[in-house]
């Protein structure tokens, strides 16, 4: 290294110290830690005590644990499809030539921005199953018993994926300002070739903004394995809506099991980096990137 | 575009933007209410105040289940409203209206059960006449109840703490947050040095880790540190980066020309001079969408508050609305919880429409540089 470059590296360490040590402190020496706990009987009041891999072996026998992964898994393959289509499906509506689209945008977005306990709170008004509005609105077509939502086992998740659903906008203006990007020429060009509408769909405006879907497949489900706020504050009944990252935090911070926390949360990053894996191979042939 | 597609366009969307705005209207129109009008079947859409002559006043009352039939009028121990049996299912005294009151009536008063008999029957009671009224006299009007915002406001407690602590956490954690992702996204973007990208890397695969990976040890380390039950654990870290925005600074960053700072250094300006009086004025906007999403984050934050606050009084508003509903035994206090949520979404939705394109633009941004 010449002096000068020795000098302009400091300067740069200088200006990225902050983060040098937040990276070391908070994150860096943490997933380090977990890592040990997980093979540790730890309370946190006294130190941890290694006994290998107990708890990877106490997964697998615990009941719960695999109801919890049920749980998110089902939870998932509700609202994934739910929120990505749905979105989608007013995105595209958005990019039509409507009046008003910032007003409609701004109505599909605030949802979306509403703090989750907040939301979690007026979602449980609405879903009472005596009193709430959808039960007292199914009830005045004519349906005498509809469900309990929340507090029926079977419709618990359902009920939460209605919830997650009301939070779409997110995904709705992620997907508008894609379909913005997508070149008029093309479809101006497929137009003059006769194309449906449903065709230039298919074979222009989805192959064209594929690299925001799949990016929106994949921040659905790192965010979906975690669904924590919502589900904790509206139960759910007989632990139907006991996600992945609720029992974490119940054995970390209930039952004082951090050491089996630890381990739940180290099998969480295997899940999310399989399923992670698994969207790209899976989407390799369907995402196009534009230029290549 | 024909005509009849345009329609159906239309017809989608405002149906869909009526649905996504219901339960924003059920919220208010039901902080607006009185307690058992938020209780009945059939609730009314908009809040209502009826008045009724008892004793040659005219008095709100309350409105009761509508009486068309010899029954009887008890109250559930511990429920919040009155039931109406068919006298088929109760056995002893069948209530009658008091002469001189037709049926329909309504009943108007609650009467409260003891502990010794959790249904009380109002056959057996005299007294209870002048609470019975005919349907007929009861008048209504449409009345919002305003007064439900600072009763909410008494019945969460300890609510100018939660709204203090809240706001000293968004705006440290707006500050650090800003501050630092915009040095670090800096020393990443406009500086050349050795070993920058590789580190970047590392930057970039911390964003994979989920955050329960660090939590037990998180909790740990601010214990050990004397920090459970303080509002440290949830700001300081803020002043170390976030990966997430020194990517999405670094971004914008890369947009400024090279030859602004090269022109500044041979003018013998000094690198952090550079940062803080060029570039920083020049990424406005960027840092106002970092500082936008950081103020939603520790606003709405729920899992870092109930992970390290301890002490009730020293809860955020997330937390204390929480807290709120599970302090409410028996029967949930709808009205005040809707008024409630009501305070804490208010602000967001304000924010919302003061920055309307830094929002948009933001959130576009993450999903279409990525």
């Amino acid at each position: 290294m010449t002096p000068g470059e020795r000098r302009r590296t400091w300067v740069g360490l200088a200006f990225i110290s902050p983060w040098i040590i937040g990276f070391v402190a908070f994150t860096l020496y943490p997933v380090c830690a977990s890592l040990y706990y997980s093979f540790c009987d730890y309370d946190v009041l006294s130190p941890p005590v290694w006994v290998g891999l107990l708890n990877y072996k106490d997964m697998v026998s615990d009941s719960v644990f695999w109801q919890s992964v049920y749980n998110t898994l089902v939870f998932n393959l509700m609202s994934l499809p739910l929120g990505l289509v749905s979105a989608l499906a007013l995105a595209l509506l958005l990019n039509q030539p409507v009046r008003m689209r910032g007003v409609f945008r701004a109505i599909y977005y605030l949802p979306s921005l509403v703090p989750a306990v907040a939301g979690a709170m007026v979602w449980l008004w609405i879903l009472n199953g005596r009193v709430g509005l959808l039960n007292q609105a199914l009830m005045a077509i004519g349906i005498s018993h509809p469900p309990l939502w929340i507090d029926d086992p079977a419709w618990a998740k359902p009920s939460l994926a209605l919830v997650s659903l009301w939070g779409c906008g997110n995904t709705v203006v992620i997907y508008l300002a894609a379909l913005q990007g997508v070149p008029r020429s093309l479809i101006e060009a497929a137009m003059i070739d006769g194309a449906s509408a449903w065709k230039r769909l298919i074979y222009i405006t989805l192959p064209a903004i594929s690299p925001v879907i799949y990016f929106n497949l994949l921040i659905g489900i790192i965010g979906g394995l975690q669904v924590f706020t919502t589900a904790i504050i509206m139960g759910g009944a007989e632990r139907s809506t006991l996600f992945y990252a609720i029992y974490i935090y119940w054995n970390a911070f209930e039952y004082r099991h951090m050491g089996y926390a630890a381990a739940m949360a180290w099998i969480l990053c295997l899940m999310i980096m399989a399923l992670t894996w698994a969207a790209s191979r899976f989407s390799r042939s369907l995402v196009h990137y534009q230029g290549e | 575009m024909r005509l009849p597609a345009k329609i159906i366009i239309y017809l989608v969307l405002v149906t869909g933007a009526a649905l996504f705005v219901l339960p924003f209207a059920w919220m208010v129109l039901t902080a607006l209410k009185p307690l058992h009008q938020t209780l009945q079947q059939s609730s009314l859409w908009l809040p209502r105040r009826f008045e009724a002559p008892i004793d040659g006043r005219v008095q709100e009352v309350y409105l009761a289940e509508l009486i068309t039939e010899p029954s009887v009028w008890a109250v559930e121990q511990g429920a919040p409203q009155p039931v109406v049996l068919p006298e088929k299912s109760v056995h002893g005294g069948v209530w009658q209206p008091p002469s001189g009151a037709p049926l329909p009536v309504r009943v108007i008063r609650l009467i409260p059960a003891s502990a010794s008999q959790p249904w009380r029957e109002v056959g057996d009671l005299s007294g209870v006449a002048r609470d019975v009224i005919p349907e007929s006299s009861v008048r209504t009007s449409i009345t919002f109840r305003w007064r439900n915002f600072p009763e909410a406001i008494r019945a969460m407690r300890h609510f100018p703490r939660y709204l203090a602590n809240t706001l000293i956490l968004c705006v440290l954690n707006v500050v650090g947050t800003v501050l630092s992702s915009a040095m670090v996204a800096y020393g990443f973007s406009r500086l050349e040095w050795v070993g920058r990208d590789r580190l970047f890397g590392v930057l970039l695969a911390t964003m994979m880790i989920p955050f329960p990976v660090v939590m037990v040890p998180l909790y740990s380390l601010f214990r050990w540190m004397g920090w459970v039950g303080t509002l440290q654990p949830l700001w300081v870290g803020s002043f170390f980066a976030n990966a997430f925005n020194v990517f999405l600074l670094r971004q914008f960053f890369r947009t400024i020309p090279k030859d602004l700072s090269e022109a500044a250094r041979i003018d013998g300006c000094g690198e952090f001079r550079i940062f803080w009086q060029i570039i920083l004025p020049l990424c406005r906007p960027a840092l106002v969408v970092v500082g936008l999403f950081t103020f939603m984050g520790a606003w709405n934050d729920f899992l870092g508050p109930l992970i390290y606050l301890t002490d009730e009084r020293d809860f955020t508003l997330a937390l204390g609305l929480q807290a709120m509903k599970t302090s409410q035994s028996g029967a949930t206090e709808w009205h005040y919880l809707m008024a409630a949520s009501t305070l804490i979404i208010l602000p967001v939705i304000t924010l919302f429409f003061i920055a309307q394109r830094s929002f948009i633009e933001g959130i576009a941004l993450t999903g279409t540089k990525a």
